[in-house]
């Protein structure tokens, strides 16, 4: 029995098992986060019973309370692909540096005539960025069409050269199939979100996934 | 904090100098404050789930020319409307009494459990009980998992069950249509389609509504 005196002076504390824990968290929360880029508008999305997760390659319009479209694709290279297809089909030039930007934004909603005007806005700028209209998707100047069509040619061409790759070198294959997400707030008018599955049954796409926050399924609790 | 470094004080007694013995602990606090530092902004900034959504499959226009799709058996058409209300007539629409049955009339569903989930619940009963035998199956490992979910499917597509036309007019909002499909869903029905309401329904919707 090893009892120490009590003397006046600094209680010691053995900090070691806390600091061990402090270290274990740190790492786990460096390791397993995955930041998110600031959306440009909220998006509150209904509740359903879906389980289905995301999957990390996926092409999303998201259509906020007023039914503005917002366009994004996960896939950085994609993403600059579509947007080079863009700037020539509707002569907008853009620097290498601009198109690189780029790659790194979350979804946009703006005219492409003023992409290169919010690429080069720093982020506090973004937020209130005018005019941010959304995606253009009128008949006349369908530039979400056009935003669809060009960043799912590009994800899926890149899909396939990671196919073909891994099929040569006989690996498996990491990537996944695009595909395409719609995201819209639980308060918009259905007509506005017609609108926007209307771009993409015009495209020949008919399958998506709707994106919801989860919900417990009455099937299952009893 | 972790043994503060006591210098001094205790050392100065007993005449002869000796060579103190350094003590090999560390002041740690700088170390943990930085380490609770990182942890909570990792805490803070770090997104866990990725977002969940449901899968949604649009009819494929047919290509022109080819034959008029076959009559839907069993329809059941939801006109959802402003204020969370909903509308549902069963069969074809008829403007007014025929040989084949009544004038159509609609009659109001709300988004609550005794509402459309009895209402679904009831019109979905075979396929359900169906359903529900071939779980028990699964459970007892009679039938594999490939062939439970085979059998599901066509459960879900006979005809028998019912198909529900969902319309909305130029008031509901996306929420309405994404819970009724997830009622749908959770009532084991799998066959649903959105599509345009027609201008007989609408004028029938807004003389209900007023407007």
């Amino acid at each position: 029995m090893s009892k120490k005196p009590s003397k006046g002076g600094a209680p010691s504390l053995d900090m070691t098992p806390m600091v061990d824990l402090a270290f274990l968290l740190v790492t786990f929360f460096m390791l397993t986060a995955s930041f998110r880029m600031a959306e440009p508008v909220t998006v509150d999305p209904p509740s359903s019973i879906g389980q289905i997760t995301l999957p990390d390659n996926h092409i999303m319009v998201s259509v906020d309370e007023k039914g503005r479209g917002f366009f994004g694709i996960s896939n950085a290279a994609a993403k600059m692909a579509a947007l080079r297809e863009m700037s020539k089909k509707y002569n907008v030039n853009f620097t290498e540096e601009q198109v690189k930007k780029f790659s790194g934004l979350p979804s946009f909603g703006v005219d492409i005539k003023d992409l290169p005007r919010y690429i080069d806005a720093s982020e506090n700028e973004r937020t209130g960025f005018q005019p941010q209209k959304g995606v253009p998707l009128d008949s006349l100047n369908n530039q979400l069409r056009d935003w669809i069509s060009f960043g799912g040619a590009e994800a899926v061409k890149i899909y396939n050269e990671a196919k073909t790759k891994a099929q040569e070198a006989n690996q498996e294959l990491k990537a996944e199939k695009p595909r395409y997400a719609i995201k819209c707030d639980g308060k918009t008018k259905y007509i506005v979100v017609k609108d926007i599955v209307e771009v993409f049954t015009d495209l020949k796409i008919y399958q998506f996934n709707l994106i919801t926050s989860l919900e417990a399924n009455p099937n299952e609790a009893n | 904090m972790a043994e503060i470094a006591e210098g001094g004080g205790g050392g100065g007694h007993k005449g002869k100098k000796r060579a103190k013995k350094q003590s090999t602990r560390i002041d740690m606090t700088p170390m943990v404050d930085l380490a609770f530092l990182l942890l909570t902004f990792f805490v803070l900034t770090s997104t866990f789930s990725k977002p969940k959504s449901m899968e949604l499959t649009y009819p494929v226009e047919p290509p022109p020319g080819s034959p008029p799709p076959p009559a839907i058996k069993n329809g059941i058409t939801m006109l959802l409307t402003k204020d969370d209300k909903i509308f549902y007539y069963e069969g074809e629409y008829r403007a007014a009494d025929d040989a084949n049955g009544k004038k159509t009339t609609l009659t109001e569903l709300n988004f609550s459990q005794e509402s459309l989930h009895k209402y679904l619940a009831e019109k979905n009963k075979w396929a359900q009980e169906e359903i529900a035998k071939l779980d028990v199956k699964l459970k007892s490992k009679q039938i594999a998992d490939t062939t439970h979910k085979r059998m599901v499917r066509e459960i879900k597509a006979n005809k028998i069950a019912p198909t529900i036309l969902i319309k909305t007019d130029d008031k509901a909002t996306y929420k309405n249509v994404i819970d009724v499909i997830d009622e749908l869903n959770i009532n084991l029905i799998g066959k649903y389609v959105t599509v345009d309401i027609l201008k007989s329904e609408l004028d029938m919707v807004n003389e209900k509504t007023g407007g």
